[in-house]
């Protein structure tokens, strides 16, 4: 469980993370979503107390992460860029980590073999590849059995396989009950493993959300329906929440609320001749970009302005 | 061919209720630290070059000394009043520079490389990370200086035997200074630590260690004189020799003072480290 509390970092005069509001549950893979530069880290590290928050608060379990006792059980993280010493072996690096907590050497086999390191457990980490420095970076934070794990952006460098890897483990956390927390700046991976979206935009919250209704808001599913009668057609298919566009004149019109069957029937029901009909779902990628367009905008504007302004 | 583990077992794992009791305490960070130090490769080559530098230069020292006696030529100025104590002891200028360094690189080098997040994650509270780093690595500095100048002055005091340079373990003062030049590197190893944690790089860590160590003594010397009596004998560099300088003059501090000048630049050092480790964010 992760609880931010208008969450702010500022640097300087830039707002890095802008009083963010949100609840991470247990039992559920939970996707960060936002553009590069967002606050995604940034608000990651504040979690962990890497960062001290400029106002409000965050709390993991219910205090402040350095409260805990056995931090590295309530919270496993993977942060962005490696925080590893490349001159150490993983097993040494995994093992310093334990000692801290009294965590037992079983510990760390186990989550050697977990992350299918065993082959190179013994040599420098400095010498991993991009996916065998991931899969160290998630062995640390699974190595304290912690209650929330969080990791920002796994998937960065990892071929099919280790992808693959990822999305079933965290499934397999949150089935366990933990709190996952993930953050990505991909709608489609995320779509894929992710029940609920917490998505930000230059540091504000956009949406706090799940992938259907996310969906559904961006405008959901649209059919195109074209016919030489569009005038009557409209007529027939207008009804509560359903909305209907086309240029008059136009033989096509774009329905949504409405699926294409029903649109068949109804047309079939009083004879009006169809040309084209077809759905198109709208994609979680077009959705996240509606939602972040904005966002995006400011940034671009921001810079124009004098600095002293752009808050 | 990695399949999961977690993901085998669709039934919620019992694991939840029955967890193991885990908890940061003040000695396991310890013991991390010190794991962490042997774990590395620089340790044991920088470690082992500080020990070479003290036993190495304290042996050529006192053979120079001997060779230029047996010469016949008049001595040199320096070599007059050399005694086999201050001849073993003439390695400790290379051997604080290979431990200071490391000292440095200890703490810098987990900012440089990002090992720091994983460290302050384990460990959120942070101070017991850095009085950790310091008391592991300063006792560790510690005996191998100690053990080095030790091995420097057996060899020295047999080179020199019979020479006006001629000293015992039994003499006055040796045992008290060879331990104190052990003293003076181990906490030459903890500023180290300290500047490393304070500037967050090994470049100005190392900087600022070779600045204070031996760049001031020179500056110092261009001040007026009647300033320099009253500045020089509280220098890092000065209150330190005279924690292993056998005998004492009227400008240099005695042993006790000199330790007590030079924990207090130690403890100066640390303070600063412990302050931006609490205040700014990793």
């Amino acid at each position: 469980m992760i609880e931010a509390h208008q969450l702010t970092k500022r640097y300087g005069e830039k707002t890095a993370v802008d009083r963010l509001d949100f609840t991470v549950k247990p039992g559920t893979v939970t996707g960060f979503l936002g553009p590069n530069g967002a606050g995604k880290s940034t608000t990651m590290r504040m979690i962990v107390g890497l960062d001290a928050p400029s106002g409000g608060s965050v709390a993991v379990n219910g205090k402040a992460y350095a409260r805990h006792t056995a931090p590295l059980q309530e919270v496993g993280a993977l942060l962005e860029a490696k925080s590893i010493h490349p001159g150490r072996s993983a097993f040494d690096h995994l093992m310093a980590q334990a000692h801290t907590h009294g965590i037992p050497r079983r510990r760390v086999e186990s989550v050697i073999e977990l992350t299918g390191l065993q082959s190179v457990a013994k040599k420098r980490a400095g010498a991993f590849s991009l996916g065998m420095g991931q899969r160290l970076g998630i062995a640390a934070a699974l190595l304290g059995d912690p209650a929330t794990v969080m990791l920002d952006e796994p998937v960065n460098g990892l071929d099919p396989e280790g992808v693959l890897w990822i999305r079933n483990l965290l499934t397999g956390l949150a089935a366990d009950g933990r709190t996952v927390f993930v953050s990505s700046h991909l709608m489609s991976e995320m779509a894929l493993v992710a029940d609920h979206l917490i998505v930000v935009g230059r540091g504000r919250l956009l949406a706090d959300t799940t992938v259907r209704d996310l969906v559904r808001q961006a405008g959901g599913d649209t059919v195109t329906v074209a016919s030489d009668q569009a005038a009557r057609l409209r007529e027939v298919l207008a009804g509560p929440g359903v909305e209907i566009t086309g240029a008059s004149g136009s033989e096509e019109l774009q329905v949504t609320g409405l699926t294409a069957r029903t649109i068949g029937l109804r047309a079939a029901e009083h004879g009006i001749p169809l040309f084209e009909l077809s759905s198109r779902t709208v994609s979680l990628e077009e959705a996240f970009m509606d939602l972040t367009r904005d966002a995006v905008e400011y940034h671009a504007t921001a810079t124009v302005e004098t600095p002293g302004r752009a808050a | 061919m990695s399949t999961v583990t977690v993901t085998g077992s669709p039934a919620p794992a019992p694991a939840r209720t029955a967890r193991p009791e885990y908890k940061v305490t003040g000695r396991r960070v310890l013991r991390s630290e010190w794991a962490k130090l042997w774990s590395l490769r620089s340790t044991w080559i920088t470690l082992g070059l500080g020990l070479l530098f003290l036993v190495a230069f304290g042996v050529i020292a006192a053979a120079h000394y001997k060779s230029e006696l047996d010469s016949g030529r008049p001595l040199h100025r320096d070599d007059v009043a050399a005694t086999a104590l201050s001849l073993s002891v003439f390695g400790t200028n290379f051997a604080q520079l290979a431990l200071g360094v490391l000292g440095v690189l200890i703490t810098a080098g987990e900012y440089s490389t990002g090992m720091i997040r994983s460290t302050l994650a384990a460990v959120p509270r942070r101070l017991p990370v850095l009085w950790s780093k310091a008391s592991v690595f300063g006792l560790v500095a510690l005996v191998v200086a100690t053990a080095g100048v030790f091995v420097a002055f057996t060899i020295d005091s047999g080179i020199v035997s019979g020479t006006p340079a001629a000293l015992t373990m039994s003499h006055s003062g040796v045992v008290r200074s060879l331990f104190g030049a052990g003293l003076y590197l181990g906490l030459v190893g903890v500023i180290g630590t300290a500047l490393g944690a304070l500037l967050r790089s090994v470049a100005g860590g190392i900087s600022v260690l070779v600045a204070s160590l031996m760049l001031v003594p020179g500056l110092i010397s261009l001040l007026p004189s009647s300033w320099q009596d009253n500045i020089s004998p509280y220098l890092p560099s000065n209150a330190g020799e005279s924690m292993f300088a056998l005998t004492h003059d009227a400008t240099s501090l005695s042993p006790g003072a000199g330790l007590a000048v030079f924990l207090g630049w130690t403890v100066l050092a640390l303070a600063g480290a412990a302050y931006r480790l609490v205040r700014t964010d990793a």
